[in-house]
C-alpha cells in the first residue's frame, strides 16, 4: 500500500509557446521515461513545491510511451510560476487520475465528431492522437475548434500540418472575430457548427467554455442527435485527486475519480452546481 | 452473544493503567468545562459520566493536521521525502454510538474506492475502540432519527456503566483478543445484567424531543427535488460561514493540501481539515461554481442527507447534536430536516 498523494519527480525535457498564454510542457520521470500510463481523458496532478499544485489534463496520447505533454494556460499563482520554468527544471508529477473516454469500447469502430475551443483542445488531443494511431479501428473523424483570435488555436501547426492530412478526416477551423492574419472561417463554434451541419451517425466528444458548451448541445440535440452520443469532461477544484478530499463533488459523484469524462446525459441527474 | 464481564468502576484506573503500559490509551478527559478524547496519563481526569465530547474522536484517525511529504529544493533538483508518521496500536475508550457510526460513515470515504486514503487505513487498523452505551441522552441528540441504538453501541468492545460496575462486551474478534489480555482485572458478569441499563436508555432516547425526524423526503430519488428546493434561500441566510458545524462534525472528513517552508530550501507539504462552508474551498482561477454562502451551506447539509446516502446507503449525520449546540446562530441540520422534510 503506498500513499498516492505522494508524487513523482518530473523534468521538463522541452516547451512549446502554442498563443501568448499557452504552452506545452513535455514532461519525463527523473529516470528520462514517461512517469506513468494513462488512458486519453486521464489527468495529472502538477506541482511546483511551494507554490501549489493542481489538476491538468493529459494533452499526449497513451500511444506516445516516451513522455506526457500538459497545455497549460497562464491563468493563475501556479500557473503562471509553471509558465516560467525552463527545459530541465523540475516539478512533481502524480497520477493518474480519474476516468477517460471510451476509445477501446463505445468509441471504437464508430466516426467520432471532435469539438472543442480554446484551451480544451488539449484532454481531446489525447483522444484525437490516440485515433490516428490506431486509425484502422474508427471510421470518419470531424475535427471542429475554435479559438478567439487565430494566435489563441492551440496546436495550430499541428493541426494544418498533421491533422488535416490524414484519411477520412475533416477539419473545420474558425475565430471568434475578423482577423487581418485569418482567411478561415469567422464566427462562434456553434454557429459553424450549424453551417456544416454533421449527420447523426457519429459519437461526439465535446470541450470548451460553458457557453459553448451550452449553445452546441442545445444544436445537437435540434439536429437529432441524443445526449448519449455526446461525451465532454468538467473541471473543478481539486487537492488530493483520489476522492478523499471532498472538493470536487457535483451531487455525489466526485470529478477527480467518477470524471472528469461524462455522458451527457449522465449530467441530467446530477445538480446544476458546475 | 459473546461473554459479558465487569469491572467495578473504583477499579478502572487500574484498568486504564494496565492497559497505558501496553498501548496508547485515548479517553475522555475533563478539563474545567471541557470534555475531550486526550491521552491518559497519571495526572488525568477520565470522565464517563459525560455526556458526549466537544470534539469529535475522528482526529484520531484523521489528524486535525499531518505532514504528507518535504520537498528539498536545491540548486534546482527536487528530492520528495516522505513523512515518517508513527503507526501504532492503541485503544479509545468511551466512544459513543453515534461517534461510533461516524467512524462507519469516514471508513466508506476514506477506505473505499480505487484508492485507499494510506494514513486513515494504517490508523484503523491500529485502533482498538471500546464503545460506552449513553446512559445521560441530552436534549440535542438525535441518534433515534438515524435508528442508532445507544444502548448497543458497537465498537470492538462495547461497555455500560452504571453505578457500581463498568460492563464490557466483545463484539469481534479484536475486542475478544482484548479482553483476553486484561481478564485478570475482569469478573464474570450474568447476561441479564445490562438490560435494565439497556432499556433506560432506550426509554430516555425516546422521549427526547428529536427522536423522530421528518427524513421521509431524504431519498436519493428526491436529490434534485431537494437541491432545487426554494426554502435553501431563507435557511441560509443566518449562515456565518463560520465553519464551526464542520470541524465539530464526526462525519466531515474534507481536508485540504498546502505548503508552509519548514526551513530555507524545504517545503512541507501537509495535509489539514478543510470546510466546505468557505469561499476558497472550490474557488478556481476561472471562477466559483458555490458562488455565495446559499451553495455552501446547502452542500454541506445535501452531502449528509442525499449525497452520501446515495453512494453509500446510509445518512451522512449521525444525529450526535453537536451541531446543535455549538453553532453560533442556532443553525442545524434538524431544522433543514424539518424544514426540507415537511414540517
Amino acid at each position: 500500500m503506498r500513499d498516492f498523494q505522494i508524487p513523482k519527480v518530473g523534468i521538463i525535457t522541452e516547451i512549446f509557446e502554442e498563443t501568448p498564454d499557452v504552452k506545452t510542457f513535455r514532461v519525463v520521470d527523473e529516470s528520462g521515461a514517461k512517469a506513468f500510463d494513462h488512458m486519453p481523458g486521464q489527468c495529472a496532478m502538477l506541482s511546483v513545491p511551494g507554490v501549489g499544485e493542481a489538476m491538468f489534463s493529459i494533452a499526449s496520447s497513451p500511444t506516445n510511451t516516451k513522455f506526457m505533454e500538459f497545455s497549460i494556460k497562464r491563468v493563475g499563482v501556479l500557473t503562471e510560476h509553471i509558465h516560467k520554468l525552463e527545459p530541465g527544471d523540475k516539478l512533481t508529477i502524480r497520477g493518474p487520475y480519474g476516468n477517460f473516454f471510451p476509445v477501446d469500447t463505445e468509441l471504437k469502430g464508430k466516426n467520432i465528431l471532435f469539438v472543442a475551443g480554446g484551451i480544451a483542445l488539449a484532454p481531446v488531443r489525447s483522444v484525437i492522437k490516440y485515433v490516428f494511431d490506431n486509425r484502422a479501428d474508427y471510421g470518419y473523424v470531424d475535427i471542429l475548434y475554435g479559438a478567439r483570435n487565430p494566435e489563441g488555436l492551440v496546436y495550430r501547426k499541428e493541426i494544418e500540418k498533421s491533422w488535416a492530412d490524414k484519411p477520412n478526416t475533416n477539419v473545420f477551423l474558425t475565430i471568434d472575430q475578423h482577423d487581418e492574419d485569418w482567411d478561415g472561417h469567422i464566427g462562434f463554434v456553434p454557429d459553424y457548427f450549424k453551417k456544416i451541419g454533421f449527420s447523426t451517425d457519429k459519437l461526439v466528444v465535446m470541450c470548451g467554455p460553458p457557453i459553448m458548451i451550452k449553445f452546441t448541445m442545445a444544436l445537437l440535440l435540434e439536429m437529432g442527435f441524443k445526449k448519449e452520443q455526446v461525451y465532454t469532461t468538467l473541471e473543478l477544484r481539486m487537492k488530493c485527486g483520489i476522492g478523499k478530499c471532498g472538493r470536487c463533488n457535483i451531487g455525489p459523484k466526485l470529478v477527480c475519480v467518477d470524471g472528469p469524462v461524462f455522458r451527457t446525459d449522465e449530467l441530467d441527474n446530477l445538480p446544476d452546481e458546475f | 452473544m459473546k461473554g459479558l464481564y465487569k469491572i467495578s468502576t473504583g477499579e478502572l484506573d487500574g484498568l486504564f493503567a494496565e492497559i497505558a503500559r501496553e498501548m496508547r490509551l485515548y479517553a475522555p478527559l475533563r478539563q474545567g468545562n471541557e470534555l475531550n478524547f486526550g491521552l491518559w496519563g497519571a495526572s488525568v481526569t477520565v470522565d464517563l459520566h459525560g455526556l458526549k465530547t466537544d470534539n469529535t474522536p475522528k482526529d484520531l484517525f484523521l489528524p486535525q493536521s499531518e505532514d504528507l511529504y518535504s520537498a528539498s529544493l536545491k540548486g534546482g533538483d527536487i528530492k520528495i521525502n516522505p513523512a515518517e508518521a508513527e503507526f501504532a496500536p492503541f485503544v479509545v475508550f468511551g466512544v459513543k454510538a453515534c461517534d461510533i457510526k461516524a467512524t462507519a460513515v469516514l471508513d466508506n470515504i476514506f477506505l473505499k474506492g480505487d484508492f485507499v486514503d494510506h494514513n486513515y487505513k494504517l490508523r484503523r487498523e491500529n485502533a482498538l475502540i471500546v464503545s460506552l452505551a449513553c446512559n445521560k441522552p441530552g436534549m440535542s441528540c438525535f441518534c433515534a432519527a438515524f435508528n442508532l441504538d445507544a444502548a448497543a453501541p458497537g465498537g470492538d468492545i462495547a461497555t455500560w456503566l452504571c453505578n457500581e460496575y463498568l460492563y464490557l462486551q466483545a463484539q469481534n474478534e479484536k475486542g475478544e483478543g482484548f479482553i483476553k489480555q486484561f481478564a485478570h482485572l475482569l469478573q464474570e458478569a450474568e447476561e441479564g445484567e445490562i438490560a435494565p441499563i439497556q432499556a433506560e436508555i432506550r426509554e430516555k432516547i425516546a422521549a427526547l424531543p428529536y427522536s423522530e425526524l421528518p427524513l421521509e423526503n431524504f431519498t436519493p430519488e428526491n436529490m434534485l427535488k431537494l437541491f432545487n428546493h426554494e426554502n435553501w434561500n431563507i435557511l441560509y441566510k443566518a449562515c456565518l460561514g463560520c465553519g464551526i458545524c464542520t470541524y465539530i462534525c464526526p462525519t466531515c472528513g474534507c481536508y485540504d493540501i498546502r505548503d508552509f517552508e519548514a526551513k530555507c530550501g524545504e517545503i512541507q507539504r501537509f495535509r489539514c481539515w478543510d470546510s466546505c462552508m468557505y469561499p476558497d474551498f472550490t474557488l478556481m482561477a476561472h471562477g466559483n461554481p458555490r458562488i455565495s454562502q446559499k451553495e455552501r451551506f446547502r452542500q454541506r447539509f445535501m452531502h449528509k442527507l442525499a449525497y452520501h446516502p446515495e453512494k453509500f446507503a446510509e445518512y451522512g449525520c449521525v444525529g450526535c447534536g453537536r451541531c446543535v449546540n455549538k453553532c453560533p446562530v442556532s443553525l442545524n441540520i434538524v431544522k433543514i430536516i424539518k424544514s426540507l422534510g415537511g414540517e
